[in-house]
């Protein structure tokens, strides 16, 4: 019986599914992009231990582990099979940095030759002077980057006595004024969405200036704080809520709808 | 004659099992397990930096366990704070949780899991195992499978599932002398390769019970990794 019903709300989705499809054609979507749609609607939530593919066409990837001819998952998550690729999407959990992700991370500690920043990492992050683009007085760091300034960087390198950040890019500067949050590092993705989708919503919604974290801290500045307070309320929805389909929209409603209320 | 359970059940079934993931907010990943009046909840912190620095190892992650029993989880007020059965607790406990945690990934930091019974009736440190392998699973650690435990007891002449109090206290009467004679072994059994990692032993057991045991926790360690399995899929509906 209950399979029965399972099917049956899968087919009631699939139909909801090519509705959507449909339109997302007349404003001329790539149809990579409805593939990868189809693909992410398939996901099932596995353990570790779980057997997720069987046979050596599969390829392990994120996550997951060759055992034989099994592929098994080493993570909780969602199950994502891209072409022979087998991966595990992580659904809670800690920062786990990676060489090129872009973070936001206070100043903790100035050294004769740089910063200690918390980048909410298992390890220490330093920023060494010889990073850091333009000039900068030695004899005093604290004029350019002061204890508990908020700056955007790159994580450089990760060696086994810490992480080295760079400076050196464009759009990564100090962070002036504004408000940060915290939020689950695993949610980082649907915050930004789809070729930054939903930030780009939120931003458009409540003329916010807002920069995502890849460690799950976000920067937002308006020209208000109301404005900051609506952002807020609108990442705290789709934190809570990730899981629902059309988030990009329900959002932008729920915005529309607060900002009336005004 | 044969023992008969005090509530009743078979030799092979176990208490009423409930099982959670996600009851602390604040946690990186947390769980709750019960067998029956036994309940154990689980926050688990990390991987995190190590202090003191001192205790970190460069080659490997620390996995650090705290088991304890909350003051009104027994009869008798419990002293809150670490005594010298939570301290062997704590450290069986990371020893059966250690073999399936991919450690390596996570030099020079820790691992913090807080295990503590809310209520306590035997097999408590079983409950706070699985109820951790749940935590950490939850948690996002790399884990080769998860960790599956269940208390099996020799009462008298027969080899029982999951342990209540009433059974542990169970004594026979010889020559005027009440005499215990409950035996109880706590076994953990990884969830896929059915390997051994943790077996204790209190009391008195032949070489066939232990065999015996061994057979009777495998099999009903399945049923549990079944629960856990469950409990961890469920988190998309709510």
């Amino acid at each position: 019986m209950e399979k029965e019903i399972k099917k049956k709300t899968k087919l009631k989705k699939e139909e909801k599914k090519t509705e959507k499809e449909e339109k997302k054609e007349e404003i001329k979507k790539g149809t990579e992009e409805k593939e990868i749609k189809i693909e992410r609607k398939k996901r099932e939530i596995v353990v570790p231990g779980e057997v997720v593919a069987t046979g050596t066409e599969f390829l392990p990837s994120e996550g997951t582990t060759r055992d034989g001819k099994d592929i098994l998952a080493t993570r909780f998550g969602l199950l994502e099979k891209a072409a022979k690729l087998v991966k595990v999407i992580p659904l809670s959990g800690v920062f786990i940095p990676r060489i090129g992700n872009t973070v936001i991370g206070q100043i903790n500690d100035i050294s004769f030759n740089g910063w200690m920043i918390g980048i909410r990492a298992p390890k220490d992050a330093f920023l060494s002077v010889a990073d850091c683009a333009g000039y900068i007085n030695k004899k005093d760091l604290s004029e350019h980057y002061g204890i508990k300034d908020m700056i955007i960087t790159k994580i450089k390198s990760i060696k086994s006595r810490g992480i080295d950040l760079t400076m050196k890019e464009r759009g990564l500067r100090k962070l002036e004024g504004g408000m940060t949050i915290e939020i689950n590092p695993t949610r980082v993705p649907r915050i930004i969405g789809r070729a930054g989708s939903m930030v780009n919503t939120i931003k458009t919604e409540t003329g916010c200036s807002i920069v995502v974290g890849q460690n799950g801290i976000i920067w937002i500045k308006g020209k208000n704080v109301e404005d900051e307070l609506l952002a807020k309320k609108a990442i705290d929805l789709i934190v809570e809520k990730p899981f629902i389909e059309g988030l990009t929209d329900k959002v932008k409603e729920f915005l529309q709808k607060q900002k009336s209320k005004k | 004659m044969a023992y008969k359970r005090p509530d009743k059940r078979e030799y092979d079934e176990l208490r009423k099992i409930q099982a959670k993931v996600g009851v602390i907010k604040r946690a990186d990943g947390s769980a709750m397990f019960a067998f029956g009046n036994s309940k154990a909840i689980v926050a688990v912190y990390g991987p995190r930096k190590l202090h003191p620095q001192h205790l970190q190892d460069p080659e490997k992650c620390l996995l650090r366990c705290y088991y304890d029993l909350a003051s009104f989880s027994v009869t008798e007020r419990k002293r809150p704070g670490p005594s010298r059965r939570s301290t062997e607790v704590s450290y069986v406990t990371a020893n059966a949780l250690k073999s399936v945690i991919d450690l390596e990934r996570f030099p020079s930091s820790v691992i913090d899991v807080y295990i503590i019974i809310i209520e306590a009736d035997a097999s408590t440190r079983c409950a706070g195992i699985n109820a951790a392998s749940m935590a950490l699973a939850h948690a996002g650690i790399p884990m080769k499978e998860l960790v599956s435990s269940v208390s099996i007891g020799k009462i008298g002449d027969a080899i029982v599932a999951d342990l209540s109090k009433a059974e542990e206290d169970y004594t026979i009467k010889k020559d005027g002398k009440e005499i215990k004679s409950a035996t109880d072994i706590p076994l953990a059994f990884l969830s896929r390769s059915e390997k051994i990692s943790l077996m204790q032993l209190d009391g008195k057991a032949t070489a066939k019970d232990l065999k015996e045991a061994m057979a009777l926790g495998k099999k009903v360690c399945k049923k549990i990794t079944e629960t856990q399995k469950k409990a961890l899929k469920k988190i998309k509906d709510e």
